[in-house]
């Protein structure tokens, strides 16, 4: 757990880059710091390993103040991943990730050995110990970047725009990786960004930050969506926040209604149809597309799986949220949103009016903030 | 003393003195003259890194004492190294010591020079990286600076191996042994001899011919020595800096 | 050693100094010059063509890689002079030069950012005067920078043609070391490190003042 007491960064030619900063870390969570250049979300991050010293205010790392820990052993217990990296270019990929567990003393077999497993758990394939930084991509030198990090297994790790120079593809696969071994690790991880939906997406908490180092907000993402605190916030978090915010609440309340449904090699004559559309499924009752009351009267003797509209995304029942139903409704030729369950088996259809009922009902019982 | 202006005549001489078995033999032979020029350039070498790549490697860490660099390059290649090297053995003596000494200074700003620029050059991200695990300031430097900064220190010592080479055949003028002996003895044999024009004709190609090969053995000792992650990037950082302005390393020339 | 330092021998000897400074500016500069202007239309070619770079280049470092003791020595062999002839020091300079700034030129031509050239064509400058009023100005830094180095090692390299016997300001630091005269060598020493070093400057100064783009640069980061 990491508090930020008053903590203010003020330069000699007399720019501040923190003001007076209040903060609780939660520990075990990702919690963000997002916000326009200048700041300060970087500088709060880097004064937590002691990279830059506040010149007031204090830091507590598990109730002890940082300034009275040596800053190289300080450190040695933080795990660190910059923007680019940093990986040694003079060294092969398993001894860049060895470099922290040999530094506290691990025998270099050992260390080698803790590298190789954590290559596999950031989904490396083991091959790529041997080479060096300079063959890999940059999506996987980030990923190393990250086994690097959490080589000595710290309980904190600290990210400063991690995933801010690769591509959006690459960069949506290093998040996902992240949340799936923040589940299996738990660390306390405080994760800088200037992007407000990668800060949405991965954060526990997220603290948003203004121009000349001061904290705007500092909240969980859905009450971010819900309720900006002030005009800056809410149009930093920018447009769509009500949509958006539908991400965070779950589903459950959302009626599933009947859906017809027809499968492949059914006779087209026996085929029927609800409003002018019929799902047509595999043996299995998995969705394979829409079929229309026109087509079907067009179509030879039997019902197949050419020709079929797709479209629309489904909604899975036992871990949807609103918006992905909201979403599954309205992408839907139909009309009607395809649910699904955890086999991919069709159990129903979801309609948009329904989601809008739920989302009103959950604001009468409170879920929502109001 | 004139070697007669025909092309072919003064060759032939020339080598007929250098394939002269009696000229590959004895104290005063071309072998031995060899191996004491190579031990006069192996020894200032030496000495010279073992002085700048330190003090190089401090100012690229601490980026303290920059003036230093610059200073010293420029006023030290103004300086003639026939000059430098006659006035202290005059000041001092015949001997070993004071052309050693005048060979050292020399050879101090390439490497002075290609071990600050390479420290300099190495990735910030990295040492950030380095320090942020937990590295201490010495340990950074030492695992993580200088061999990175291997590419460029390298190349700071060939140029100074070089440049010593060169600046060693001048010790022959004052009593030193070395491949200069040929040209200075040849000079002074004078007119007509056959010892006197093929002779320092000989030296000269002995010398050009063991430069060369000395330059192509640390090229491939360059590359043999540096990290195969790091190959490709001394290559490209060396030639994204040589339009910029021609680093001492690059241009050592004195002699 | 039996040093003198006879210090009335400056101020008699006068014209000898004057006369030896001369020629040494005649054996260093000289060179240099003539390997600038070869170095343009070489390092022009070796810029827009590959294959001339590809033989250029490593003929340039091999010729820079051989002393210049050695140089000096093997021209009467390659050209015929007498062994005390001042060609015998000016022809290495110029080669050294031409070594070193085909480099300077042929990188510097390539540094100039695809689009200025591009922009300067779709002008309708024609190839000479593109070359002339755009391509060569924008080297001119670089080409400045490599010039310095060539005169200030000229200066100290023709010093070594004193061990032969071909003059300049080294004669006065053999003559001197002959005769040990401390004076002497040192008003040699010292007046080519000066000469150098003043020449070095004065490239410097009239290099920015050629290329008034750079100084404005750095105003405008203040």
């Amino acid at each position: 757990m990491i508090e930020f007491k008053a903590v203010t960064k003020k330069y000699p030619d007399g720019t501040v880059a923190v003001d007076s900063l209040d903060l609780a870390v939660d520990a075990g969570r990702i919690t963000v710091f997002v916000g326009p250049s200048g700041c300060g979300k970087t500088t709060s991050l880097r004064m937590i390993n002691r990279m830059i010293d506040p010149t007031g205010g204090s830091i507590l790392l598990d109730g002890k103040d940082i300034r009275e820990s040596d800053p190289p052993l300080l450190r040695r217990g933080i795990g660190y991943v910059i923007q680019q990296a940093g990986l040694f270019p003079h060294r092969t990929v398993l001894d860049n990730v060895s470099t922290v567990p040999l530094l506290t003393g691990a025998s270099r077999r050992d260390a080698r050995r803790r590298a190789a497993e954590l290559l596999e758990l950031v989904g490396l394939p083991a091959e790529l110990g041997k080479r060096y930084p300079v063959q890999l991509s940059g999506g996987q030198q980030q990923r190393v970047g990250v086994a690097r990090a959490l080589a000595a297994d710290p309980p904190v790790l600290l990210m400063d725009e991690p995933f801010s120079a690769v591509d959006p593809i690459v960069r949506d696969d290093l998040q996902q990786q992240l949340l799936r071994l923040q589940s299996d690790l738990d660390k306390t991880i405080v994760f800088v960004t200037h992007d407000i939906d990668e800060a949405i997406k991965l954060g526990d908490k997220v603290a948003v930050f203004r121009v000349g180092g001061r904290l705007a907000q500092y909240a969980t993402p859905s009450e971010l969506l819900a309720k900006p605190a002030d005009d800056f916030v809410s149009s930093f978090v920018g447009r769509d926040r009500g949509y958006r915010a539908l991400s965070f609440l779950t589903a459950d309340g959302v009626p599933v209604g009947p859906v017809t449904t027809t499968k492949v090699g059914t006779k087209a004559a026996d085929a029927e149809t609800t409003d002018g559309w019929v799902i047509v499924v595999d043996d299995e009752n998995r969705p394979l597309g829409w079929l229309s009351a026109e087509l079907l009267s067009t179509l030879g003797t039997t019902v197949t799986a050419d020709g079929l509209v797709s479209g629309g995304s489904l909604y899975r029942v036992d871990d949807g949220n609103l918006r992905g139903a909201l979403d599954s409704a309205l992408s839907s030729p139909a009309g009607v949103g395809i649910a699904v369950d955890g086999d991919g088996t069709v159990v129903g259809g979801i309609k948009a009016d329904a989601v809008i009922e739920a989302l009103a009902q959950a604001r009468k019982t409170g879920e929502v903030p109001a | 003393m004139d070697p007669r202006t025909a092309g072919g005549e003064p060759v032939n001489s020339a080598l007929d003195w250098l394939f002269n078995p009696d000229h590959w033999s004895g104290p005063t032979g071309i072998p031995t003259r060899i191996l004491e020029h190579l031990g006069y350039t192996a020894l200032t070498v030496v000495i010279a890194a073992a002085i700048a790549v330190p003090i190089g490697a401090i100012i690229g860490h601490t980026g303290r004492g920059t003036f230093l660099i610059a200073g010293l390059s420029n006023g030290l290649r103004a300086l003639p190294e026939l000059g430098l090297l006659t006035l202290l053995v005059l000041l001092t003596y015949v001997g070993l010591l004071p052309v050693v000494i005048s060979l050292v200074i020399l050879a101090l700003p390439p490497i002075l020079a290609g071990t600050y620029a390479g420290v300099r050059n190495v990735d910030r991200a990295v040492v950030d990286a380095a320090q942020g695990m937990g590295m201490r300031g010495s340990t950074v430097l030492w695992k993580v600076e200088l061999p990175n900064a291997l590419p460029l220190i390298l190349g700071g010592i060939r140029s100074a191996t070089l440049q010593v080479i060169a600046t060693a055949t001048i010790a022959a003028y004052v009593a030193l042994g070395g491949l200069g002996r040929f040209v200075i003895d040849g000079n002074n044999a004078g007119a007509g001899s056959p010892d006197g024009y093929p002779q320092m004709a000989a030296g000269a190609i002995v010398i050009a011919v063991l430069a060369l090969v000395v330059e192509g053995v640390l090229e491939v000792v360059q590359r043999l020595a540096v990290s195969p992650g790091l190959r490709n990037a001394a290559t490209r950082k060396r030639t994204s800096r040589i339009w910029r302005k021609p680093t001492p390393e690059l241009v050592g020339k004195s002699t | 050693m039996n040093v003198d330092w006879p210090w009335p021998w400056l101020p008699r000897n006068v014209d000898k100094i004057a006369e030896a400074t001369g020629e040494h500016l005649y054996l260093a500069l000289l060179p240099v010059l003539f390997g600038l202007i070869v170095s343009i239309p070489l390092g022009w070619a070796a810029s827009r063509w590959p294959a001339v770079r590809l033989v250029l280049v490593p003929l340039a470092g091999v010729l820079y890689t051989i002393p210049s003791l050695a140089l000096i020595t093997l021209v009467p062999l390659l050209i015929g002079t007498k062994i005390i002839d001042p060609l015998n020091v000016q022809v290495p300079l110029a080669i050294y030069t031409v070594a070193l700034l085909v480099r300077s030129v042929t990188d510097a031509l390539l540094a100039v950012p695809g689009e200025v050239t591009a922009a300067a064509t779709a002008v309708g400058f024609r190839p000479t005067k593109r070359f002339l009023s755009v391509e060569l100005p924008l080297a001119i830094p670089v080409i400045v920078a490599g010039l310095r180095v060539a005169v200030v090692s000229a200066m100290s390299l023709t010093s070594v043609g004193a061990l032969i016997g071909i003059g300049g300001l080294g004669e006065l630091i053999t003559e001197g070391f002959k005769r040990n005269n401390a004076v002497e060598m040192v008003v040699a020493i010292a007046l080519i490190l000066l000469i150098a070093l003043v020449l070095d400057a004065l490239l410097l100064t009239v290099g920015k003042l050629i290329t008034p783009w750079t100084r404005a640069r750095q105003g405008a980061n203040r």
